[in-house]
Formats: C-alpha cells, structure tokens, sequence
C-alpha cells in the first residue's frame, strides 16, 4: 500500500494504481477523456493533468504510478491552467455543433467545457473536418466532431475482440475508423456509443429522436439473452426511446448487447393490443369479457387433463406462477417451459444453471465449451470469458460444436459433437488432462447441446466430465449452462415443467391435450399444434403463434411490466413498467388472475404484494432479489440420463441470427437492418477467412 | 447500407481510389528470399515488428512490377496475415509514415525537403523547378507523363548540403533552379545522375577553399 496525500488528505491505495485512482479514493474528480476503467490506459488527451510536489510540469494522473508520500493537487492554480490549455486544444478541432448533436445533454467535453473552457477562441486558422465513416447499422458516425481519445479503438480490440477500428493518418490528418469502411463485426457495438466521451459515435436509429432531459429512466433488467445485463429504459410518454445499459459488475459490468439495445423498435411494431376470437375459421377483434368467455366455454368443458400450458422464453415469473397456480385450479399437470425440446433436470437448481457464476469466470484457470456459441448466445457473458481469457495467467479453452465459429479469443477445436465429451470423458483425450490439472476448470453447457434427442445423455455426460475432472469442489462450482433468454431459469425455478402424471411439450404437441395455453411461446413452429387443439395464446406480438391461436389475449413486454426474472446463474433481479402496454394489453398476470376469477376458481392473491409472496412461497430463492449466493459443487449425484446413450449428430448451435432470435427482435426494423448487413452468420465466416 | 439517413456515412476510401487498388497481391520470388532475413531479426512473440521492413518490401515489390513504389491495401492484408496481426494494425502502420505511399505515385519519386535550412538555401526555387521541368502544379500530384510525383518533405537531415531533393532513395543535393532542371531532364532520358552534391564537392566539405586548419603543421 502507498499513502498518497491528496488536497491534504491522505489516502491508501494499493502499490501499482495510478494517481488518478488516488485522488478518486480521496473523492476528488478527475476530468478524463481517454481513460476509462475497463480499458487499457491510452494516456493521450491530457485532461486529467495535476500537480505533483516536486515535479517540474503537470503530469497526467491515469498513466502515472501513485509511490509512498506523494502531495497532489487537483485544485491549484496551475492544474486549472493546465486543463485550460488542454481544454483549448481539444476544441481547436472540435465543432460547435451542440445544439444539433445528439450527445448534447450528456457530453463529456460540454460538461468539462463548462468548468475548464472559454468562451471564445484565439484559433483564427480553419477547423479541419473529416469524413464520416461507415461502422455498421447502428452507429452514426460524425467524425469532425472526434477528439482521438481512441477509446473505442481500444474497447474493440480489447473487449469485444475485434480489432477493426484503429487510427490512420498522423497529425491533423489522422482519423479514426476502419479504414476498410466495413460494419464491425461484434454483437456489442452499441457500447462504443456509450464509451464516446463526445457526439463522434451516437446511435443511428436514436439519432435526433430525443433530449436526455426529455426522458423518463427506469430501471430495469433485459430479457433478451440469459445474462440478465441491468439496464435503463428511458421513454417519452408511451414509447421507449431507448435503453442503455447500466453498471452491475457482477452481471453485465457496462456493457449490453446489440439486440438487447436496438430490439425496442419492436417495441412498437407488430403488437397485440386488443383481445381476438377466432369465429368461423377468422380472428375476429373481440372484448375482455368475450375472449374469457369463449376459454371459459372450452376450458370448464374439458378435464384438467386435456389442457396443457406452455410457458415462453421471455415471460416473467408472476406471469409464470399465476398461470401454474391456474393450471392446478383446472386439475392439470401439463405444463412446460422447454420450448426447444431441451432435456434439463429441473430437480436440482444446480443442474441447468450457470453455477460458477459470471464474475466467477474471471476466477477460472481452463474452460470447456460444449455446443455454445456464448458470443452469440450471451456476448456480454462472452466479453467476460474474453477478459479472462486476455488477462495474463494462462486460460487454455476447448471447443466442442461446429468448426466455424469466432469466440474472439483463442479455442482449440476438439470436435464438432459428443464423440469429442466421450474422449474427454475417457480421459484419453489430452484436453481432459488440462481440465484435470486445472484448479478451478469450468465447462459451459449450451442450451442447444441438451435441445436434442440424446439431450438427457448429453446433460449427464457433461455433468460427468465435470465431476471427473474436478470442476465440483466445496468451494467451487464449474458445471455451467448457459441458456438463451431471460424467462427461462425463473420457469424453471417456478417448476414450470410437467408435474406429476403430467405431458411435456411433445406429448402435448402429439395431441395429448385438446387445449393449449401459450404464454408468449414463440420458440416452437405452431404448425405441430393438432388443428383440433384449441389455443390460447397471451403475449405482447403477434408473431409465429399467435395467428395460430383461437383466443389472443394481450399480455405486456417486458418494459410495461413490473416483473421478476431470473438470469443464467440463477440471479433474481426486476424490471419495472416504463411504459404502459399499448391499448387494451394487460400485465400478464392480471390477465390470468381475472380470467381464474370468471371461472370461479379465484388465484388467492389480489396484488403485486400477494403475488411475489406466492412467488417466495413456491421457491424461497425468489426471495433473494439481486444478491447470488456463490455456490459450491457438493453434491456430485449427477442429473438422470446415461452418457452413454449419446448419439452421434454433431451439435448444432440453436441461434442462427443473433439479430432475430425471439417476438421483439423479429419485429424490429433496426434488427432485420442487422441481420441484412451481417448476415446470419457473417461472425462466423470472418473466423474462416 | 452506405448512407441510411445518416446521409454523411461517406466512404472515406472514394470510388477513384478504389478503382486504382490492384485485386491481388503475393510476394514475388525476389520478396520472399528476403523475408526470412527480416524476419529473423525478432523474437518470434514480436513478429509484428517486422512489419515496416516488410511494408517497405512490398513497396519496392511494386516499384519492380509496376514502376510506382506504393503499398495497395490488398498488400497491407498481406502482411498483416504474414505476421498474424489484424489488418487495422498495418493500415495504421502504413498511413502513419510517409515514406509509405498508400496510392500509386510516379516512376520517380521528387522529394523537396522544405525545413529551414533548406527553404534558406533556396528550397523554394527547388520546387518551383520541379514544377516547371515536370508540368505539376502542387506537391502531391503526379505528372501527366506518369514519370514524376512531387511531394514536400520534412528534414532530410542533409542540411549541410542544403537544398536537396530526394528522388526516391537518392539524395541530390547543393540544388538550384538550373541544376534541378537538368537533374529532372537526365532522369526523364532514363539517366541516373550520381547522387549527392551536384556542384561537386566531396560530402560536406566547405563549397569553396578551405576555411580552417589553415595552419596545420608540416603542409
């Protein structure tokens, strides 16, 4: 440790950090531009100036190493001086375009040109300009207005894995860019709009929409992959304008992925907003009272095992709970959440979760990937895996699953399907022996490796592997899956699966139940429903199955509700209404609470209060709310299925086009803009190149 | 999607530009018999060093193949496959030095150096021969033989023998307005005059008499 005085006060940081870091643990702040605390440190635009006893000149704080006893000043006459000058350079260049930029309001460089500039410039010769360049669909780029802090340089190279951003040129003439003028390839781009200090990169689709005055912020927790990143929905009466990501170290740190980011145009499109009946063979727009009384006619006729419920990827766990609750009322166990057919073992919460939890990669020393493509299943989770792996201390990583595949960081292939889990499982294999020798190796299940029909033997096998080569400890979990959207785990905490005597999806798909009740379930093609089974969808779009079903009733997205999900590592967070569902579309459990009271078999919870205490009631966990208690890997009996009943199929990856995997983002004009420009699988041909 | 409502999303690369960028590049046999050398000069972790030696080897490549030593942007892709090293990381490389042309130039490559010394030695008048013998008008053009491309260099650090003018790896040196012309003139004929001080005096040795160690003992 190292005592540093700052301003007087004097505070103990740890030997190796910067000035910079000391004079934050002082509570000082220290104007920046090109340092940012998840990058490496640039030390180029020079706002961060302070005095330093005995030096002769100002010196930069985030590039220099804090030593035992230093005095720094943030405050005299000569930092405000040095910042001054500073400040004066960086606007020679840039333009005075505020009232049109869309950074305006939340701008860096304006907010420290109120403390540090002047109001005027002695600069008579011309302000250069640049062209714009071109870096995908979802940045607007506006590249006079570039102050070179090269921090989306880094954040590509380092974070998201592709270097395709750099600075060419020198001097006046040097820009950033491409060079190329091509679309990066990274599922996270949206970030460099965020890490801009300035109005160079800002969001195409958002660009000249709104003020950040002008917004209402929610906070609220993403649904789109599994990771649960927290984000801010900011809106403007009943529209979402956009959503940013917000800070939660354990998850998603700051970043968020682009679908999650751009989807919200889906938002708007596409949707249910009114209940309809289907009358001779046609949807026809109905009222409230007419749709529950056309389900209340077919279901009080049939007996509770005829009916089944399919609960959908993005639903949340009110919704889930009520609609379980009514599914017992009705007498019927048929009930499932697995829409893709994955064979997981909702007996033992460690058996489909991310066990060793997202912050906890960074801990891990040798990685196993079985039939995932995490970049594009989860690319924030995978821009942790990245950091661990780019960290230093050797991250050997195998990957099992189709050849073609980018991670961003280095894998070694070992096959394409479970002939591969059965050489490690042999121990024959050299890779089994990097696990082995490993202190705390981990292996990362996709969801798509159990969606298949060995999937129960592919589960048990990996669980094998894992409890071979030492990934259970007291202290140490490193069985993961990883799953594909965020209402997933909570159905399956909720035990939204078939109960005793109950049908699975592809029973109930067989013709095994003559009613189904689709709670948002998009992730199944509708046409394998009989056409003698009656259906009742209730969602916020009207996407794959709602032109199939006999009732639609109009559910809420996920920014319109107050809801509880549960990420991958079995995080419970919540997300809260920023808008209100559009015309007569309801909160989901609502919907299902008012529909049980019209036909006498009333949910006993009448309120938000009543219902999460049912939720607590039902699995304790959800009492839990944003903490993750880390678990160990104690109990090594393992899920049912035999591995050696796996088949011979290569694993296939379940997400073909990461920009239209689910109801919102195959509404959203933003995302088919994506999936257009990079194709489905652009990502992956950059790897064969 | 180019523009979008963006509408500025131009190419920064223009359409000229990219007609004249060649679809191919691969070392030739006289590149390759070079490369091991350059490449044994670093470790094999920091390969990415050898990437201006090895730029300046696809520069020479092109002057051989084709008469104007530049660096196309396939070549760049090259290298940087070469090295293992993404393609950004050498377009930075190539556009940060000057002594990389990243667009065709001239058979012959005039050099005027401007910095101080120079300009009070009569750079200026340098240039203005330069234009007059080859018909360009501004530095950066190339003329419309093809033959000449003139640019303005920063120091050369051949002060002493102010002005000079670099053409392309030669130093011509003590240059006014006439001795230009014929320099230009004799290149044109597919002469190479002998490099160096054009009024004939060895290296930096004073212009005239000698002015010091008048007195040296036993002469």
């Amino acid at each position: 440790m190292a005592k540093v005085t700052v301003d007087g006060i004097e505070v103990e940081v740890p030997n190796g950090a910067t000035v910079l870091q000391a004079c934050e643990a002082a509570g000082k702040e220290i104007p920046r531009f090109c340092y940012h605390e998840r990058l490496s440190i640039a030390g180029n635009c020079r706002m961060c100036l302070v005095e330093l006893e005995k030096a002769p000149k100002p010196i930069a704080s985030c590039a220099y190493p804090v030593a035992d006893g230093m005095v720094i000043r943030t405050d005299s006459p000569m930092v405000r001086n040095a910042r001054r000058g500073v400040m004066e350079f960086l606007l020679i260049n840039h333009p005075l375009d505020c009232p049109i930029c869309d950074q305006g309001g939340e701008c860096d460089l304006q907010d420290q040109a109120y403390a540090y500039g002047m109001d005027r410039s002695r600069f008579r010769e011309a302000k250069r300009s640049v062209k714009d360049k071109y870096v995908g669909p979802l940045i607007k780029t506006i590249m006079t207005r570039c102050i070179h802090c090269t921090r989306c340089i880094r954040f590509s190279q380092e974070v998201a894995g592709v270097p395709e951003l750099g600075a060419t040129g020198r001097g006046e003439a040097m820009e950033v860019g491409t060079y190329v003028e091509q679309a990066l390839h990274t599922e996270l781009s949206g970030n460099l709009i965020d890490i801009c200090p300035v109005g160079a990169l800002t969001s195409r689709p958002y660009a000249y929409v709104s003020r950040p005055w002008e917004l209402r912020k929610t906070d609220s927790v993403d649904v789109l992959d599994a990771v649960g990143c927290n984000i801010r929905v900011d809106s403007r009466g009943p529209e979402v304008l956009r959503i940013l990501p917000r800070t939660n170290d354990e998850v998603n740190e700051e970043w968020l992925g682009d679908r999650s980011r751009f989807a919200i145009d889906g938002l708007k499109r596409r949707r249910l907003d009114r209940p309809w009946v289907r009358k001779d063979g046609r949807l026809a727009p109905a009222t409230w009272p007419e749709a529950f009384a056309a389900i209340a006619r077919r279901l009080t006729a049939l007996p509770g095992h005829r009916i089944g419920a399919v609960a959908g990827d993005l639903a949340d766990a009110e919704a889930i709970i009520a609609l379980k609750d009514l599914m017992a009322a009705l007498g019927s166990a048929n009930l499932d959440c697995r829409q893709d057919g994955a064979a997981l073992d909702a007996s033992r919460r460690d058996f489909y979760l991310f066990n060793t939890s997202i912050a906890g990669i960074e801990e891990a020393d040798a990685l196993l990937i079985v039939g995932s493509n995490p970049r594009v299943e989860a690319p924030v989770l995978n821009a942790r895996i990245r950091k661990r792996a780019i960290a230093g201390k050797p991250f050997p990583v195998g990957y099992i699953g189709p050849r073609v595949v980018n991670l961003t960081y280095p894998a070694d292939h070992l096959g394409e399907g479970p002939a591969a889990l059965r050489a490690l499982l042999g121990g024959a294999h050299p890779f089994a022996e990097t696990l082995r020798k490993a202190e705390r190796p981990m292996l990362i299940l996709g969801r798509g490796a159990v969606a298949r029909a060995d999937g129960a033997a592919v589960l048990a096998a990996a669980w094998r592997l894992a409890v071979e080569t030492g990934m259970l400890k007291p202290d140490w979990h490193g069985f993961n899956l990883l799953h594909l959207f965020g209402g997933q785990v909570g159905a399956l905490d909720l035990g939204f699966v078939p109960g005793e005597g109950g049908k699975d999806l592809a029973a109930m798909l067989a013709g095994d139940v003559d009613a189904l009740w689709l709670l948002g379930a998009d992730g199944f093609d509708p046409a394998r429903i009989p056409p003698s089974t009656f259906v009742i969808y209730q969602g916020h779009h009207g996407d794959r199955a709602a032109a199939r079903a006999d009732v639609i009733l109009p559910g809420a997205a996920y920014t319109e509700k107050d809801g509880t999900y549960v990420n991958t590592e079995g995080r419970v967070q919540r997300g809260y209404l920023a808008v209100h569902p559009p015309g007569e579309a309801r909160e989901d459990w609502r919907i299902i609470r008012a529909f049980s009271e019209g036909i006498g078999r009333r949910l006993p919870y009448d309120d938000l209060a009543g219902l999460r205490a049912r939720l607590v009631e039902a699995n304790p966990v959800f009492g839990t709310v944003g903490t993750l208690e880390r678990r160990g890997g104690a109990d090594l009996r393992g899920p049912a299925g035999d591995p050696a009943a796996m088949g011979e199929s290569p694993f296939v990856l379940p997400i073909a086009n990461y920009y239209q995997a689910d109801a919102i983002s195959r509404a959203s004009d933003t995302m088919a803009e994506c999936a257009r420009v990079y194709g489905s699988g652009a990502h992956a041909r950059l790897a064969a190149e | 999607m180019s523009g979008g409502e963006n509408g500025g999303a131009t190419h920064a690369v223009d359409e000229a530009e990219r007609r004249e960028q060649p679809a191919h590049f691969a070392f030739d046999e006289e590149s390759e018999r070079r490369i091991p050398d350059i490449l044994a000069r670093y470790p094999e972790a920091k390969r990415a060093s050898a990437v201006i030696p090895l730029l300046w080897l696809v520069q020479d490549q092109m002057r051989r193949q084709t008469g104007s030593a530049w660096v196309p942007k396939v070549a760049m892709d090259v290298v940087a496959a070469r090295l293992g090293m993404a393609p950004i990381r050498v377009y930075e490389v190539a556009t940060f030095y000057f002594m990389f042309n990243t667009r065709p130039i001239g058979r012959y490559h005039l050099q005027v150096c401007g910095t101080t010394p120079c300009m009070l030695r009569g750079s200026e008048e340098v240039a203005r021969a330069c234009r007059d013998a080859t018909g360009i008008k501004a530095y950066g053009e190339t003329s419309a033989d093809g033959m000449f491309t003139l640019t303005e260099v920063e120091c050369l650090g051949a002060c002493v023998n102010a002005p000079v003018l670099q053409v392309d790896l030669d130093y011509y040196e003590d240059l006014d307005y006439e001795s230009t012309v014929r320099l230009i003139e004799s290149l044109r004929r597919g002469e190479r005059p002998k490099p160096g001080s054009v009024t004939g005096r060895q290296a930096s040795a004073p212009a005239g008499e000698r002015t010091t160690l008048l007195d040296v003992p036993g002469e």
